[in-house]
């Protein structure tokens, strides 16, 4: 069973089918769902057909597509989902830092592809809202990976307050 | 040394927590065994020839000696009773059982100490000069600056899945001990005109396959934009590093395939859009660390001492030692001791439990209960008295850590090699100790002077033989072991690359090779000449000759 999630870890359902990134406008357009998640190439090549299908319309980047590829229409997306090929490729969370820091995105982000238990931490502290879970994950385990650690050190997107702005030094040295 | 307060200890101790699970899914087979290795990798364990290879951090080689003890009791327990001490200032435990690895990292967890990012593809251990904070010739204390890099590096979450490993340095010492051109980021601490105090950024150094000096893309970075700067520069790597091929994936391939300038307008633009974020260093912070690196309760003493006189005339082999292994110290009356941990016969880095206890023991003595790890392979006590060096060279002695050849020819710097490495083209233990034999007397030595052997098992380069003055590579010929040589390479401010021989040569042959390398050196250099000098002045030429020469 796919399992969409949040962050607190809630199922989700999910209307948004995936449109594969070497499929055409047609067989795009010939996918029964209102919900079409396109890849990035296929959105900027067709923008007005797609626009106006009668459809709702979100994007999808690979891990090698640049978040700045999709800038001038954030605004008007309600959902930007990221690929992992494999979770061993981080580069989608530097693509979710950059939509949220630097193009000040808040619609959802959501993790789609080798989405595992382990990364689930990272992804929502880079930004990312939703978790398109692998198959083989169980939902309670990835409920616990949302929550691996207590805080974190770092400036992220979530906590833009590093620790040393929050620390309470008085209990230290 | 830096203490954590509960917030270090409660990443710990999620961080053990994940681990324990991770390990438990794994073994219950609900972990794929892909899925397992970079989340073992990023807590330092390999699956190794033998056994799995737990490799400890040594947050930029500072120790207590509660830590020390900590781990002598370890490879007492969990290992077998011995520690190997790496050139990134680590520790290896070669024999470690998986299921027992999670127990051994709340142990360590009780002395503060972990295994986070010595492996898999994310920061690593940020390194620096050991001699920080105590050298007579220092520009600023690197070690509260080390510090705000760990723990910004710690889980960073954005970067957890680079394409490569990443290794930082910090130097803030005019000799520089850190090797700190060839990492992927090298800081140098500097001041300007106006003295404030700011770094020097370094990119794209690295050994490995593809050996390169980092490049300079920042003359001068205010100090409070460290942490943003450090976080565009990974942006970019992260985003445009190449991850088609691994040995093509560090940073310094990115930085050559676009040119320096490339590289750093990417930077710099970057930067522009988060340097002013809350991830902008506040000086209150730079306080609350630097707290932790003050000065011990040093003593007002003259920096003359009788008995250490009289002994200097009257004891060959502590003047010796005095000569080699003790340095000059920031405070009159103090200096600053390596251990040399390369007595022949003993393989380079290698301390039993024993040892590390009775090292332990000399830092509670000695130095204020700290010392530090080498990249060199050998461990400092960084706050000894004068006065007590007599009473701490008769301690050495007894335990074989007096050798007196810190920077000469037999304070070799070696990997573990093909007796403990799977990834090993040839063994490289050996090796050092087949050149320490034919070297072991310390008048030749002396004569000889200052040198380095540098001996890697494969080209992974963990041995550093690129910048050795000789470094010696362990080569696969047809399944036999070989190795290759190479001269001039050099590692501190002025860091340079060797070049290679010629031909590779067997194992029997190395002790001769080195020898006749030493031989062209001792008769062609000038007066006052290190070997690396005259090496530069005279080029690979004479060298390449006098050992390929044919038998008459
Ligand atoms: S240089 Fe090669 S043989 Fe030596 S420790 Fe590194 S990977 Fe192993």
């Amino acid at each position: 069973m796919p399992k969409l999630i949040d962050k607190q870890g809630q199922l989700l359902d999910n209307p948004w089918v995936l449109v594969s990134k070497d499929a055409t406008l047609e067989q795009a357009l010939a996918e029964t769902s209102q919900h079409l998640l396109v890849h990035v190439a296929l959105w900027n090549a067709h923008k007005d057909e797609l626009r106006n299908s009668g459809r709702a319309i979100a994007v999808w980047l690979d891990s090698s597509d640049q978040a700045d590829a999709i800038a001038a229409d954030l605004p008007a997306l309600p959902l930007v989902a990221l690929n992992f090929p494999t979770f061993m490729d981080g580069r989608s969370y530097s693509t979710a830092v950059t939509l949220r820091l630097h193009h000040k995105y808040e619609g959802e982000i959501r993790a789609i592809g080798d989405v595992l238990r382990d990364q689930l931490f990272y992804m929502r502290r880079c930004g990312f809202s939703t978790f398109d879970l692998k198959d083989s994950v169980k939902l309670e385990d990835a409920q616990k990976g949302l929550h691996d650690y207590t805080t974190n050190y770092q400036s992220t997107v979530e906590e833009p307050l590093p620790l040393f702005r929050r620390r309470e030094t008085s209990a230290a040295v | 040394m830096y203490r954590y307060d509960k917030y270090d200890h409660q990443m710990l101790q999620d961080r053990i927590a994940a681990f324990r699970d991770q390990t438990r899914r794994f073994l219950a087979g609900e972990l794929e065994p892909s899925q397992f290795l970079p989340l073992r990798l990023q807590n330092g364990l390999y699956i190794q020839r033998l056994a799995p290879m737990l490799r400890i951090c040594i947050p930029y080689g500072l120790l207590s000696s509660r830590q020390l003890r900590k781990l002598a009791h370890i490879t007492r327990h969990y290992d077998k009773g011995y520690a190997h001490f790496t050139t990134r200032q680590n520790i290896q435990l070669n024999w470690p059982k998986l299921p027992e690895v999670p127990d051994i990292l709340a142990e360590l967890a009780e002395v503060e100490m972990h295994a986070i990012q010595t492996s898999g593809n994310c920061v690593r251990n940020t390194t620096t000069d050991q001699f920080a904070g105590v050298s007579p010739y220092e520009i600023e204390d690197a070690r509260p600056w080390c510090e705000i890099i760990r723990q910004w590096s710690t889980f960073h979450p954005e970067f957890a899945h680079l394409p490569r490993k990443f290794k930082i340095a910090v130097c803030g010492t005019e000799q520089d001990q850190a090797a700190t051109q060839v990492h992927d980021i090298g800081l140098y601490l500097v001041k300007n005109d106006a003295g404030e105090l700011g770094f020097r950024v370094l990119v794209g150094g690295g050994l490995g396959r593809t050996p390169m000096i980092g490049q300079v893309i920042r003359e001068f970075l205010p100090w409070q934009h460290l942490l943003t700067y450090l976080d565009a520069i990974l942006r970019i790597y992260n985003q445009e590093g190449r991850r088609d091929n691994k040995y093509k994936a560090r940073i310094k391939i990115l930085v050559k395939e676009l040119g320096v300038d490339v590289f750093r307008d990417k930077v710099e633009r970057e930067w522009e859009r988060v340097k002013d974020g809350p991830a902008l260093l506040t000086a209150e912070e730079v306080q609350r660390c630097k707290q932790y690196f003050v000065d011990p309760a040093y003593e007002t003493l003259p920096d003359v001492d009788s008995e250490v006189e009289h002994l200097l005339h009257r004891d060959v082999l502590f003047n010796q030692w005095m000569e080699r292994n003790v340095h000059a110290h920031k405070k009159p009356g103090y200096r600053i001791v390596t251990l040399c941990l390369k007595a022949t016969g003993s393989a380079p880095g290698d301390l039993s439990a024993e040892q590390l206890e009775f090292v332990a023991d000399l830092a509670d003595r000695f130095s204020f209960g700290e010392l530090r790890v080498t990249h060199e392979q050998n461990l400092v006590l960084t706050d000894v008295r004068l006065k007590d060096l007599p009473e701490l060279h008769r301690a050495l002695k007894q335990e074989r850590l007096a050798t007196p050849y810190t920077g000469l020819l037999n304070d070799i710097i070696s990997c573990p090699g093909g007796d403990y490495c799977s990834l090993a083209n040839a063994k490289s233990i050996p090796i050092a100790e087949a050149i320490q034999r034919r070297f072991d007397d310390f008048e030749l030595q002396k004569k000889i002077g200052e040198i380095t052997i540098n001996i890697s098992g494969c080209m992974n380069a963990c041995g550093h033989h690129h910048v050795g003055n000789i470094g010696i590579l362990g080569v696969d010929k047809k399944g036999q072991e070989f190795y290759q040589v190479a001269l001039g390479g050099s590692a501190g401010r002025q860091a340079a690359l060797g070049q290679v021989l010629g031909p590779s040569f067997s194992q029997e042959e190395i002790p001769d090779v080195v020898e006749k390398i030493i031989d062209v050196y001792l008769e062609r250099r000038s007066e006052g000449e290190r070997f690396i000098d005259t090496f530069q002045r005279i080029g690979l030429e004479p060298f390449k000759e006098h050992v390929y020469a044919k038998a008459d």
